[in-house]
């Protein structure tokens, strides 16, 4: 276990790169349900505009 | 039969119900190639006989380096089919992609530069790959200021358009640099012709991610893509009915 997470000696370009992409990839997933709340917000708001302007 | 495709597929309520549908559908295989990549490409990959286990950054960098550039492929076809035809959904699509296109070449930049320091012993240098790379985050960086500056989101996505489609060019340019230049960075590997010069145990993890970050982009770019459809809407009856849906759990 100690030798796989030493990486051959290159541990500290291995892991960092690993974090790094994981992070990213969960917070694009955590961008695109807030961008689409957002937007389902907002459209509720408009919805609620339109209905009360007719 | 295919102008009936292109229609239904161009409707947006049509097009919001299938990317709620279709979303799950591109998420869950994505995590799970992802998963089967990373346990081979950390696990069961034989060390290279060079590199050692420093190689095993091709599975989060190749990734990468591919999504920065299907995304902005993605981006930049979608743009030009929302300003030839005007289509909502088109826009609605090219808008997703910036953010994730452009994080992503972020990514590809930084594992490049955490695996050059080992392999090249430096970080960074002005080489033709990684230059245009870079032209690259650049490029996404400057569509959504572009965006950003202006408020109305019909002439944002024209002129955002435009200049998506003129950047297409560096996308020949990145993936052909390491031919046309000396480059530091080694020639494909992958994505050639002929026999993939990678043995099996280290190629199949390598095609698994790759297939996992492309399912996980489809993914993402539905659910944005209903986002963006939303604000450009102003029919009341199918928002009602897409918003309705949202309430009724299906999320």
């Amino acid at each position: 276990m100690l030798k796989f997470l030493q990486m051959g000696g290159y541990a500290r370009y291995v892991w960092p790169c690993y974090a790094l992409t994981a992070a990213v990839v969960g917070l694009n997933i955590h961008w695109a349900r807030r961008s689409l709340r957002a937007a389902q917000r907002e459209a509720r708001r408009r919805l609620a505009a339109l209905r009360a302007a007719s | 039969m295919a102008w009936v495709w292109f229609h239904r597929f161009g409707s947006p309520p049509h097009f919001y119900r299938l990317a709620t549908r279709l979303a799950p559908w591109f998420g869950w295989p994505a995590a799970l190639l992802c998963l089967g990549g990373l346990i081979g490409g950390l696990a069961l990959a034989p060390p290279d006989y060079q590199q050692g286990d420093g190689f095993r950054i091709i599975y989060v960098h190749a990734p990468a380096a591919w999504l920065s550039l299907m995304v902005y492929v993605v981006m930049a076809s979608a743009a030009a089919v929302g300003l030839i035809w005007r289509m909502t959904v088109a826009y609605a699509v090219a808008a997703s992609c910036a953010v994730i296109g452009a994080s992503f070449t972020a990514v590809a930049l930084a594992t490049g530069m955490l695996w050059g320091r080992p392999m090249w012993g430096t970080y960074w240098e002005w080489d033709p790959r990684l230059t245009s790379e870079l032209l690259l985050l650049f490029l996404y960086l400057g569509y959504m200021g572009l965006r950003n500056a202006i408020d109305d989101t019909g002439r944002a996505d024209r002129a955002s358009a435009v200049l998506a489609i003129v950047g297409v060019v560096n996308v020949p340019i990145i993936h052909y640099s390491v031919i046309w230049w000396n480059s530091l960075h080694q020639a494909p590997s992958v994505m050639k012709f002929g026999q993939p010069t990678m043995p099996a145990a280290m190629l199949v993890p390598l095609l698994l991610m790759l297939a996992g970050f492309s399912a996980y982009f489809v993914a993402l770019l539905l659910t944005r893509a209903r986002g963006e459809l939303l604000r450009r809407e102003r029919n009341a009856r199918w928002m009602a009915e897409a918003l309705d849906g949202a309430a009724a759990g299906k999320r």
